[in-house]
């Protein structure tokens, strides 16, 4: 197990964090997919060796202190994320994309379901219905996501 | 795996009930400030070049605009100025401690897109500019919130209208006090605990009552907006407009209250001494 490319990780996870704050109009602010999630998940299936539980955890909790919510919420998320993540990574990835786009779909519904729990637990004010949304989006996107990604490790060689 | 959740769950509690991780946080947001320092750069980057570029006639049409606001301000000032000396001289023959003159300090929002389910905003002054947790933050208009947190150079402010915060305020009009509390909406705050038979209208404008000991008193807050007595209920529904422009306002003030003795009040000195901060709670 070598170190090949750890810096090419961890950058592709800082522009996911630098996207999920980044300034959006009011409309949109809602409807920002989980790029994250997205990113770790595709780190997930592709080097389940390197990217596990541990790592999903750590980006949680720094992502919990970037957005500001309650330390540990996207913590928990992306632990569970992560756990399932690898355990189906042999599976995700003989799929087609539209098949992955649904994994990723469930995933990504689990993640927010997780978060919208710690809120009611809580008190914070239950979104509204468009909260369902981000996740739908976020898997539309998982194709380009999974382009993109693929030819960021092998360009940069990650292993 | 059964590690990481009950970890993540053991840090959500300590952190919702108790202050133990407000380090742990503030080292976190140390180490996350590039992040928000980059994704605020394509703002900070445009304002600067509108700012390099500027024509010399436009900034002498702003200067003289400036100025001319500057002299009606200055003119309104004279007359604030002998009303508070007097204010302070009754309050004084009435042997009743009342805190005037506040330090302000202007600061600037960061284009940085919180949590969309929290009210909350990140501004680039922090603890190397004197800026303490729990401090007010008010805009032009009106109170907009308090700092929940802060590092060397930037702080998070939790706004009025975050489910999780609440202030007291007064009607203006008669004095009557309560708590007005977020109600996670941008533009509303709620207002339960007035009986129905309690005098305040559609219209009444709301300023903070200085209880609690957070905010400095008689800043205007909201302005009430909907007032539902049903006979069913032995509490109104009123519903409140913040009177800041929470939405849109890019510069922000924060405050230190500096309390003025009679003695020093003589000399019509603009700058009061600076109190030390207070302490949170």
């Amino acid at each position: 197990m070598n170190s090949r490319g750890t810096w090419m990780i961890i950058i592709t996870l800082g522009i996911a964090m630098l996207m999920m704050i980044l300034p959006l109009p009011e409309w949109a602010r809602l409807y920002r997919p989980q790029w994250v999630t997205l990113t770790l998940i595709y780190w997930c299936i592709a080097l389940p060796h390197r990217i596990g539980v541990g790592s999903g955890f750590s980006v949680g909790i720094v992502l919990d202190a970037l957005t500001g919510t309650l330390l540990g919420q996207h913590a928990l998320g992306l632990s569970l994320i992560t756990f399932l993540a690898s355990q189906l990574h042999a599976r995700i990835r003989v799929f087609p994309f539209w098949q992955q786009a649904l994994v990723v779909l469930v995933l990504l519904v689990i993640e927010h379901l997780l978060a919208l729990w710690v809120m009611g637990a809580i008190g914070q004010s239950p979104p509204g219905l468009q909260y369902w949304l981000m996740p739908l989006i976020g898997a539309a996107l998982w194709p380009w996501v999974f382009i993109t990604l693929r030819d960021v490790r092998r360009r940069f060689k990650v292993s | 795996m059964v590690l990481a959740v009950i970890l993540s769950i053991v840090l959500m509690v300590i952190d919702q009930r108790y202050q133990h991780l407000q380090q742990v946080r503030s080292a976190l947001a140390i180490a996350t400030y590039p992040l928000h320092f980059l994704a605020d750069l394509p703002v900070t980057a445009s304002l600067w070049i509108q700012e390099i570029t500027a024509t010399r006639s436009d900034l002498m049409e702003a200067n003289e605009k400036l100025h001319a606001e500057n002299l009606k301000m200055q003119a309104q000032l004279q007359k604030y100025q002998a009303l508070q000396s007097e204010n302070l001289r009754l309050r004084d023959l009435l042997d009743s401690s009342f805190k005037v003159g506040d330090r302000v300090l202007v600061a600037e929002l960061s284009a940085v897109d919180l949590d969309p389910y929290k009210q909350q905003v990140v501004i680039n002054k922090g603890t190397a500019s004197g800026v303490f947790e729990g401090q007010p933050v008010l805009d032009a208009d009106a109170v907009m919130g308090q700092v929940i947190q802060s590092t060397p150079f930037s702080s998070t402010v939790l706004l009025i209208t975050d489910a999780s915060h609440s202030i007291p305020v007064q009607v203006l009009r008669n004095g009557l006090r309560t708590l007005a509390i977020g109600s996670g909406r941008i533009n509303e705050l709620d207002l339960p605990y007035l009986p129905t038979n309690s005098d305040i209208r559609e219209g009444d404008l709301l300023v903070t009552s200085g209880l609690g000991g957070k905010f400095p008193s008689g800043y205007p807050v909201a302005t009430v907006t909907r007032v539902d007595r049903s006979a069913d209920n032995a509490f109104a529904t009123i519903t409140a407009e913040p009177a800041a422009h929470l939405d849109r306002s890019r510069e922000v003030l924060l405050v230190w209250t500096v309390g003025v003795s009679l003695e020093n009040l003589g000399d019509n000195n603009a700058t009061p001494p600076a109190k030390s901060e207070e302490g949170r709670q």
